[in-house]
């Protein structure tokens, strides 16, 4: 019988003397199990991704936009005929007509150079309403949010993005700093916390003005969207069909615009969670089995030189048992090791991931780590217990000559 | 301990072909004997050798050591006798390579579960003996043939075994060292060990006295010096 400290001190030295083979034994494991932790929250980051996307769209949202989504895939519109425009008065009728209608947040895009004292910098503008920022959830940073009773009448107030207000403003506070944009003036009363980004906006990088100025600023008639929110307890597919009605019936009888709800949306990509979900799996397994054939691989390599070495130790009197402790202790100990090792350098690379690439959520689901972990610690030691294992049941003397 | 083979087969099977390595070997061996096997290559030495050493069953057979039927035993049990009784030395050293002498030589003591000051204790006489103290922690890669004979040779001894199987202990020596071995085994022998030894070399196997030549799995001579067996 081997004493526990005798074994553990054997082991160690096994570990450590064969250091070669020790070090690929734990890359072939680490690399295994970094794997599938990396690709994994790749492709889970991937998917959160999308869903976030669509996130900020509350489940009580509607988007109006203008112009009619043939469904049925008909003729774009002949020369002349292009989609008639939505605009401020439009939204403002809707609005009074339909009392299921809770906010309203029109929305006109562009770019402009705002400046600041000598300072200029190219920025989205973005005109809307005070609702934009409790419709999409956007938090302030500091200031107050814009005021916007009659959105169809200018305000000099805006908001601007954190970036805007580092580049342009510096350390100085931003509230009530006048912004020039074009021959327009503005008034910062707040800043935007955060990215607050979706659907490829980068709201740091943005100022909000008040609609019917960017209705001005851009010469521009009609609105980009509308965003609607709908008062709690009305049915929101029957307040899309209402919305299609009163904008038929303010346009002379055209069904000219198109009502997005968040259902439709999230259907429209419903193919791509699956794809996406599935390819995550995809991921997962392809991965584990490249681990677990890595894993194998290096494992096979040393049965020769392990099988003389059981042979010599049995020659020399130790039992079988007392070689299975032996090869058991060390395999346990290297494949531990390098299934630690691997889980961590597998975080680590996640975590760097996420610093670098913010807005993608990168995380490896719990049920990949916990499978990878289970995979590896399996094959390692399946392929390296078990031959040692069965090495130790030979007749010495097969073993010794096993190398030949 | 007296060795007793009666009838002892051993038959080996590669693919379509097999081989009688060993072939109704009877032999009995006294306590503190010194024989040498010889015989031509692939004559069923070493089949033999290990077959003694408890380090492969027979096909059939008996053997006894000092009347226990090792048949019987569980390989369990086999490997306790060997840890007991038994000290082997190969042709290809078989020193465990990331292993110093020390360590080498400490490790049937270890396997046996003997305390660390005892194994230190034990290793020091057996290499003070061999003459390789000042090797103690080099690595066998970094010892000569000789010296690595001797670590090996010192491994097998150092729980002072009643038998010694050498399977041609001087097959990689040069002639100089193989004699300084052969001296050392023979020393061993002088106090009390049972010795078999397995070699082509004419000159060292005629040194013993008992002198066995082994032909196709059979033992074909068997030649004890008349003054020697009186002796003992
Ligand atoms: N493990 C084995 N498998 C197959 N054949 C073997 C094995 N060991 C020995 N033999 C065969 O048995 C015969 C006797 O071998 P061995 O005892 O090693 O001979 P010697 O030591 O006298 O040269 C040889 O023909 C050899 O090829
Ligand atoms: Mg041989």
């Amino acid at each position: 019988m081997v004493n526990i400290a005798d074994q553990v001190f054997f082991c160690w030295q096994a570990i450590l003397r064969h250091r070669f083979r020790s070090i690929m034994v734990l890359l072939a494991i680490s690399i295994g199990v970094a794997s599938v932790v990396v690709l994994t929250a790749l492709g889970e980051g991937a998917r959160q991704y999308v869903l976030g996307e669509f996130a900020f769209l509350g489940k009580d949202i509607l988007v109006v936009l203008p112009g009619k989504k043939e469904t049925t895939g008909g003729l774009p519109p002949i020369m002349g005929e292009a989609p008639r425009d939505l605009t401020l008065d439009d939204t403002h009728n809707l609005g009074r007509r339909l009392s299921s209608i809770d906010q309203l947040a029109p929305l006109i895009v562009g770019s402009a150079e705002v400046s600041y004292d000598a300072r200029a910098r190219e920025v989205m503008v973005l005109g809307t309403t005070e609702a934009f920022v409790s419709l999409r959830s956007l938090r302030l940073a500091s200031g107050r949010n814009i005021k916007t009773d009659d959105f169809r009448r200018d305000s000099n107030e805006c908001l601007i993005g954190e970036t805007v207000k580092d580049e342009l403003l510096g350390s100085i506070s931003a509230t009530g700093i006048k912004l020039r944009i074009g021959d327009y003036r503005c008034r910062i009363v707040g800043v935007l916390a955060g990215r607050g980004d979706a659907m490829g906006m980068n709201l740091s990088d943005a100022i909000i003005i008040s609609v019917a100025s960017a209705e001005k600023l851009f010469d521009t008639p009609g609105i980009f969207r509308l965003l609607v929110s709908v008062k709690p307890g009305f049915d929101i597919d029957s307040v899309k069909q209402r919305i299609i009605e009163v904008m038929t019936d303010l346009h002379q009888g055209e069904e000219d615009i198109t009502v997005i709800s968040p259902d439709a949306m999230l259907a429209t990509f419903d193919d791509i969670f699956v794809v996406l979900t599935l390819g995550v799996a995809a991921i997962a397994g392809i991965s584990l089995l490249v681990a677990g054939v890595l894993i194998m691989n290096v494992m096979l390599i040393n049965v020769s030189q392990r099988t003389e070495e059981i042979g010599l130790l049995k020659a020399l009197g130790a039992s079988a048992d007392d070689v299975q402790r032996l090869f058991l202790l060390e395999s346990i100990i290297t494949v531990a090791v390098g299934t630690g090792v691997g889980w961590l350098s597998g975080w680590l690379l996640v975590t760097v991931g996420r610093e670098l690439i913010p807005n993608v959520p990168f995380q490896t689901p719990p049920w990949a780590t916990l499978i990878a972990i289970a995979v590896a610690l399996l094959t390692g030691l399946v392929f390296s217990w078990l031959p040692a294992k069965r090495a130790s049941e030979l007749q010495p003397v097969t073993a010794l000559q096993k190398h030949k | 301990m007296m060795i007793e083979l009666r009838d002892v087969c051993k038959t080996f099977y590669l693919g379509e072909s097999s081989v009688q390595a060993l072939n109704h070997v009877n032999l009995t061996i006294n306590a503190g004997e010194y024989l040498s096997v010889m015989g031509p290559s692939g004559s069923g030495k070493s089949t033999l050798l290990n077959m003694l050493g408890l380090l492969d069953r027979p096909d059939s057979g008996y053997y006894g050591l000092s009347d226990t039927d090792t048949n019987q035993l569980t390989d369990n049990q086999r490997a306790a006798m060997r840890s007991e009784y038994i000290g082997f030395v190969f042709q290809a050293y078989h020193l465990v390579p990331r292993l110093t002498a020390r360590e080498n030589i400490e490790l049937p003591m270890m396997l046996a579960g003997i305390s660390n000051g005892e194994r230190h204790r034990l290793s020091s006489q057996a290499m003070q003996r061999l003459g390789i103290e000042d090797r103690a922690h080099h690595l066998p890669n970094q010892l000569s043939g000789g010296q690595r004979q001797r670590v090996a040779l010192a491994r097998a001894i150092v729980r002072r075994p009643s038998i010694l199987l050498a399977d041609e202990p001087t097959g990689n020596l040069d002639s100089h060292s193989g004699i300084e071995v052969m001296e050392l085994i023979e020393e061993l022998n002088r106090d009390g060990i049972t010795l078999l030894m397995v070699t082509h070399d004419a000159v060292l196997g005629a040194r013993a006295p008992r002198r066995i030549k082994m032909l196709d799995g059979t033992v074909d001579e068997d030649i004890i010096d008349r003054e020697v067996e009186l002796s003992t």
